[in-house]
C-alpha cells in the first residue's frame, strides 16, 4: 500500500510537471494573446519526432536541445503567417486556425515519420533505476523529467517576477490591451510569445517522447489533458496552471492505481451488484477505466460553476 | 404605406417565387442524381446526404449563433445510437413502427440531450463554450467504451434495418431505396433548418452572434436565443444520426468522439459558414475527398488539411464565398469578361497543383514501398521514384506554376475588380459579408 | 405614482471607487428630462444602472412603480424602457432593415418563435419601416451596419432603441460627434419620436439640452446637486460652481 502511494505520487509528479511544461507556454500565449492555442500539443508531439531524427545522427543531447528552437521557430512562423491573419476576424476565427493548425500537424508528422511508434529512446546514462524501494525501480529518467521540469519552472518564476518582460507579461494576464499601450512592438512581441510558447511545448515534447512514445496519436492524447489543466487552473493563470497539473497528474496516476469500481463500495455496504443488476456498467466499472474520464468531469464542472478558473483572471 | 413597404412587399413575392423554384430544383436534383450514379455512386449520395445534415446543423451554431462547438457529434452519435436501439427494437418486435421514421426518433433524442447539456453550455460563447463542448465530447465519448449496454463498447451498436414493417411497401433493401429514404429527410430536413433560420429566434441567433450584450437590450435572453438555437441543432444533428444508423446499420464510439466532432466543423468552415448552403458544398467536398480521393492515396487527411488551412487563410468565406464574389459581376452582366483571365490563371495553378501533389506523393510512396517497389500510378502515368528524373520533372512543373501564379494573379484580380466595381454600389470585398446569411 | 423612473439613495461602487454615491431622482410620466455633468460625473454609470447593465450596489430603481434594481436588461426592456448607447451599439453584419427589425420584435410579441418567419410578420415589417423612414435610412436599409456612416450609425443605434415602442426611452448621448447640422436633425428626430413618451437624455451639448428638455437634473461626482427647469438651472448657483465657473449657455 505505501508502496503504490509513494510511487503513484512520484509519478504524479513527473507527470504534473511535464503538463505544466505544456500549460506554461500554452498559459504565456494566452495571457498574451488571448489565443487558446489548440495546436499546442501539436507542436509538442513534433518536438518529439524532431528530437528523434536529431537524436539519430548527433545524439539525445542535441536532441533536447535543438528540438525545441526549431520548434519555436516553427511557431513563430506560424504565428507571423498565419494566425496574425485571422487575428483581425476575432477568437473564433483563431480558434478555427489552431484547430487546423492542430489537424494538419497530425497528418504531416505522419506524412514524414509514418505511422508506426518510433524508436526514440533515452539515452544510456537516464536507462536503469534511481532507486529501489519495496522492490520496485524509480527510473533515472523520471527523475531527469522532473528536474528538468522544476529547472523550466524556476526560471520562468525568475523571469517573471524580476524582468522587463516578465513585468509586461504580468500586466497582461489581466488587461491584455496594456501591452499596446506600453508602445512595444505588438506584432513582433506576439511572434516571440508565440514561439516560445511552443518552443516550452517543445521540450516538453522532447523529453516526453522516449517515455510516453513518440507515435502520431501522441498530441490528441495529451492535447485533452493540457487544455483541462488551463481551464481548471484558470485560463492565463501560471499558479493556476501549476496547481492544476500537479492535481490533474496525481489524480490520474493514483486513479489507475486503485483498482476498484462502486460495486466494491457497495459490497462493503452489504449491496451485492450483478449482471442483472439495472444499470450494471456504472457499478461494474472500475477505477482506472473512469480515470481518462475524471479530467474532462473537473474541466466541465468548473466551467459551468467558474469559468475563469481556479484562479483565472478572465474567461476569452 | 411608405415606398419601402411596397418595394419590400414586391422583394417578398420574387423572394419567394425564386424559393419555389430553387426548392424545386432541389427536389428534382436528388430524384435524378441517382439515375446517373453507379452502385458506388449510390453510396457517396447517401452520405452526402447523411454528412449535408449535420453540417447544416452545426452551422446553426458556428455560422448562424456564433458558436464554436468542438463537441458536436455527440448529437449525431447519440441520435445513431438511439436509432440503433429502436430499429432492435421494432426488429424484434417491441411496436410496429416503419423504420423509415427512425431519424426522427433520433432527433427527438439529440434534441433532449442538447436541451440537457445546452441548458449550461449555452450561458457563454467563444472559448467557454468552445472548451465545455469539447470537455463534454470527450467525456461522453469516453462513457461510449465504458457503457457497454447502451453504447456497445469498443464494437457499437448495430442492428439491421430491413426487419420493420414496410413502408407502402418499401422495405430499404436495395441501396437506392436508402438512398431514397436519406434524400427525402435532406430534403425535409434542410427545409425546416431553413425557415428556422428565417424565423424570429432565426434571425436573433444572428443578431446574439454579431453583439450578444445589445440583443438583451431589445428584450431577448442571448442564453434562451443560443439554446433554442443549440436545442434545434441537436434536433438535426440527431435526425443525421438516424439517417447514419439506417444507411450503416451500426454506430460506434467514432461516430460521436471530437475527431468526429472536428470532421464535421472542416466540412462546415470550407463550404463556408457564412451562407446557408455552405456547409452542403463542405459536404460534399469532403465526401468525395473521404470516398473517392482516400481511395486513390492515403494521404486524403493531409489534403484536407491543407484545404482546410487554406480556406481559413485565403477564403475565410468558404467554397461558398468564392462562388458568391462573382453575384455583382454577374449582376453588371460582366461575367463573362472573367472567363479568359480565369482560364489563363488556371494553367499555372494546374501545373503547381499537379506538380506539388506528384511530389508529396512520391516522397510519401518512396517512404512507405516494400522495397524494390518503385513504381507507382501517378496522374494516369507509373512513375519510377527511384530515378532523378521524375523528382526534377515534377519540381520544375511545380516551379513553373508557382512563377506562373506570380504574374497571372494580379491579372486575375484586376479583371475580378473590373468586372465587380462597373456599379456604383458601396462595393468592396466587405460588402459580402455583411450581406451573408441573407 | 405619477414617476415613469424614481430612484432612491442609489449607490454603486467598483471595489473601492464610489461612483454613484446616493442619487434621488424622480422623473416624471411623459417628461424629457436631461442629465448634465462634467465628465466622469457617472452619468453613463447611472444609465447603466437603470437599464439593467450594471447592478446597484444598494438603493432602489424605480420603473413604472415596479422595483427594477438587479433585474436582467431584457425584463428590464419588457417593463417598457429601452435605451441607446453612447458608443455605438449595433449589429454589425445585420442590414439596417435587419437591425431594426431585431428591435420590433419582442414588443410585436413574436419572442423565441420559431415556426414563423420574419418575412411573413406584417407588424414587425411596417413597424420597421416606419422607424427607418423617421430615422432616415430608408434609402439605406439593405446596406450591412457596419458600412454606415458614423451619423447614419448613430441614427441606426436610436432607431433600435425606438423599434420596440417603449414607453419609457434612455438616450445615451445621441448626438455625440455628430455635426451641427446632423445634430439638428437628430434633435427633430428625438423630439417627434418621443412625442406622448418619457425621455432621459444624457447630452453633452449643452444646445440640445436646453432645447430640448422640460427639466434638467445635474450630477457632479456621483450625486444629482439639482433638478430644474432650463431657466432655473440655467441660474442655479450649485451648477454653475460644478462647472467651474463655465457658464452654462444655449448658444448652439
Amino acid at each position: 500500500m505505501l508502496e503504490t502511494v509513494i510511487f503513484s505520487l512520484l509519478n504524479g509528479l513527473v507527470y504534473g510537471l511535464l503538463l505544466f511544461l505544456l500549460a506554461s507556454g500554452l498559459t504565456l500565449i494566452f495571457s498574451m494573446m488571448g489565443v487558446l492555442n489548440l495546436a499546442h500539443a501539436g507542436f509538442y508531439m513534433l518536438a518529439a519526432y524532431f528530437a528523434y531524427t536529431i537524436s539519430l545522427y548527433m545524439g539525445f543531447w542535441f536532441g533536447i536541445l535543438l528540438a525545441p528552437l526549431i520548434v519555436g521557430l516553427i511557431g513563430g512562423l506560424v504565428e507571423r503567417y498565419g494566425l496574425r491573419q485571422v487575428h483581425q476576424f476575432g477568437h473564433v476565427p483563431e480558434l478555427i486556425f489552431t484547430f487546423g493548425v492542430a489537424f494538419l500537424l497530425e497528418e504531416v508528422v505522419q506524412f514524414i515519420w509514418g505511422r508506426d511508434q518510433l524508436a526514440y529512446n533515452k539515452p544510456e546514462i537516464l536507462e536503469g533505476a534511481l532507486f529501489t524501494l519495496f522492490g520496485a525501480d524509480f527510473p533515472i529518467y523520471k527523475m531527469f523529467m522532473l528536474i528538468v521540469s522544476v529547472l523550466i519552472f524556476i526560471t520562468l518564476f525568475l523571469v517573471l517576477k524580476h524582468t522587463r518582460i516578465g513585468l509586461i507579461i504580468r500586466a497582461a494576464v489581466g488587461h491584455p490591451q496594456v501591452v499596446g499601450m506600453l508602445g512595444h512592438n505588438v506584432p513582433l512581441i506576439f511572434m516571440v510569445t508565440f514561439g516560445v510558447g511552443t518552443a516550452l511545448a517543445g521540450l516538453a515534447g522532447a523529453i516526453a517522447g522516449p517515455v510516453l512514445g513518440t507515435y502520431p496519436g501522441m498530441a490528441s492524447g495529451l492535447g485533452g489533458i493540457m487544455f483541462v489543466v488551463v481551464i481548471f487552473g484558470g485560463l492565463g493563470s501560471l499558479g493556476g496552471a501549476f496547481i492544476a497539473s500537479i492535481m490533474i497528474g496525481l489524480i490520474q496516476t493514483f486513479a489507475i492505481a486503485i483498482d476498484g469500481s462502486l460495486a466494491d463500495v457497495l459490497a462493503l455496504a452489504g449491496i451485492i451488484v450483478t449482471e442483472e443488476t439495472f444499470m450494471y456498467d456504472i457499478w461494474s466499472t472500475t477505477m482506472p477505466q473512469v480515470a481518462p474520464l475524471i479530467p474532462y468531469l473537473m474541466m466541465v464542472v468548473m466551467l459551468i460553476f467558474r469559468p475563469t478558473g481556479l484562479m483565472g483572471a478572465r474567461e476569452s | 404605406m411608405s415606398n419601402l413597404t411596397q418595394i419590400r412587399k414586391a422583394e417578398n413575392i420574387a423572394r419567394k417565387k425564386r424559393l419555389r423554384i430553387l426548392w424545386l430544383c432541389f427536389a428534382v436534383i436528388l430524384v435524378v442524381l441517382p439515375l446517373l450514379a453507379t452502385k458506388f455512386g449510390l453510396t457517396i449520395l447517401t452520405q452526402i446526404c447523411v454528412a449535408s445534415v449535420f453540417a447544416l446543423a452545426y452551422n446553426m451554431l458556428l455560422g448562424q449563433g456564433g458558436m464554436l462547438s468542438f463537441g458536436h457529434a455527440v448529437y449525431f452519435g447519440l441520435g445513431g445510437y438511439a436509432s440503433i436501439h429502436l430499429m432492435e427494437y421494432v426488429g424484434t418486435g417491441g411496436a410496429p413502427i416503419p423504420l423509415v421514421l427512425t431519424p426522427i426518433f433520433g432527433g427527438l433524442f439529440g434534441l433532449v440531450a442538447a436541451l440537457l447539456i445546452g441548458s449550461f453550455s449555452t450561458r457563454r460563447a467563444g472559448t467557454v463554450f468552445a472548451m465545455i463542448s469539447f470537455g463534454i465530447a470527450e467525456l461522453v465519448a469516453a462513457s461510449a467504451i465504458i457503457l457497454v449496454g447502451f453504447f456497445g463498447g469498443e464494437e457499437g451498436m448495430s442492428s439491421d434495418r430491413t426487419m420493420g414493417p414496410s413502408f407502402f411497401g418499401y422495405e430499404m433493401i436495395p441501396q437506392i431505396e436508402v438512398y431514397y429514404f436519406a434524400a427525402v429527410w435532406f430534403f425535409l430536413a434542410t427545409f425546416a433548418m431553413y425557415y428556422f433560420s428565417r424565423s424570429p429566434a432565426g434571425r436573433m441567433a444572428n443578431a446574439v452572434r454579431d453583439n450578444a450584450e445589445r440583443a438583451q437590450f431589445i428584450g431577448y435572453n442571448p442564453q434562451k436565443i443560443r439554446l433554442v438555437s443549440f436545442v434545434a441543432s441537436g434536433f438535426f444533428a440527431g435526425i443525421a444520426g438516424g439517417i447514419f444508423a439506417i444507411q450503416y446499420e451500426i454506430v460506434t464510439d467514432s461516430n460521436l468522439n471530437t475527431a468526429a466532432s472536428g470532421l464535421v466543423m472542416l466540412q462546415a468552415y470550407i463550404g463556408g459558414i457564412g451562407y446557408f448552403v455552405g456547409p452542403v458544398i463542405g459536404a460534399i467536398v469532403m465526401t468525395l475527398l473521404n470516398t473517392v480521393v482516400s481511395g486513390m492515396t492515403d494521404l486524403w487527411l493531409l489534403y484536407t488539411g491543407l484545404l482546410f488551412i487554406g480556406t481559413v487563410l485565403l477564403a475565410p468565406n468558404g467554397l461558398t464565398g468564392l462562388i458568391m464574389m462573382h453575384t455583382d459581376a454577374y449582376r453588371n452582366g460582366k461575367l463573362s469578361t472573367l472567363v479568359k483571365p480565369y482560364l489563363i490563371g488556371l494553367i499555372p495553378l494546374t501545373a503547381s497543383f499537379v506538380g506539388i501533389i506528384s511530389l508529396v506523393e512520391m516522397f510519401s510512396h518512396r517512404n512507405e514501398q516494400t522495397v524494390g517497389d518503385d513504381v507507382m500510378p501517378l496522374f494516369f502515368m507509373n512513375i519510377d521514384v527511384s530515378t532523378s528524373e521524375a523528382w526534377i520533372a515534377f519540381t520544375i512543373l511545380s516551379l513553373a506554376g508557382i512563377i506562373g501564379l506570380r504574374f497571372t494573379i494580379p491579372m486575375v484580380r484586376t479583371a475580378w475588380h473590373e468586372a465587380n466595381e462597373a456599379l456604383t454600389l458601396p462595393a468592396s470585398p466587405t460588402k459580402q459579408e455583411g450581406a451573408k446569411n441573407e | 405614482m405619477n414617476n415613469a423612473i424614481s430612484l432612491t439613495d442609489l449607490r454603486k461602487s467598483f471595489g473601492q471607487m464610489e461612483i454613484i454615491r446616493g442619487v434621488h431622482l424622480d422623473i416624471k410620466k411623459g417628461e424629457r428630462h436631461a442629465i448634465i455633468g462634467p465628465n466622469g460625473a457617472g452619468k453613463s454609470t447611472l444609465f447603466h444602472l437603470i437599464s439593467g447593465h450594471y447592478q446597484p450596489s444598494s438603493g432602489s430603481v424605480i420603473l413604472n412603480d415596479e422595483e427594477i434594481g438587479g433585474v436582467m436588461p431584457y425584463d428590464i426592456y419588457r417593463k417598457g424602457l429601452a435605451r441607446s448607447f453612447q458608443v455605438t451599439n449595433i449589429f454589425p453584419n445585420l442590414t439596417v432593415y435587419e437591425n431594426v427589425r431585431c428591435g420590433a420584435l419582442w414588443a410585436c410579441g413574436h419572442g423565441y418563435s420559431f415556426w414563423q418567419q420574419v418575412e411573413n410578420l406584417e407588424d414587425v415589417n411596417l413597424k420597421t419601416e416606419e422607424i427607418l423612414e423617421k430615422i432616415n435610412l430608408t434609402h439605406r436599409h439593405n446596406v450591412p451596419a457596419s458600412l454606415l456612416a458614423y451619423a447614419e450609425q448613430r441614427a441606426l443605434e436610436i432607431g433600435i432603441t425606438l423599434a420596440g415602442g417603449a414607453d419609457v426611452i434612455m438616450l445615451d448621448e445621441p448626438t455625440a460627434g455628430m455635426s451641427i447640422g446632423e445634430t439638428e436633425q437628430a434633435v427633430e428626430l428625438i423630439r417627434s419620436v418621443t412625442e406622448g413618451k418619457t425621455l432621459v437624455i444624457v447630452e453633452h451639448d449643452m444646445g440640445v439640452v436646453f432645447d430640448l428638455a422640460d427639466r434638467i437634473s445635474v450630477l457632479v461626482y456621483g450625486e444629482i446637486i439639482a433638478t430644474d427647469t432650463p431657466a432655473a438651472i440655467r441660474t442655479n448657483k450649485l451648477v454653475q460652481e460644478a462647472y467651474l465657473g463655465t457658464e452654462v449657455t444655449a448658444d448652439a
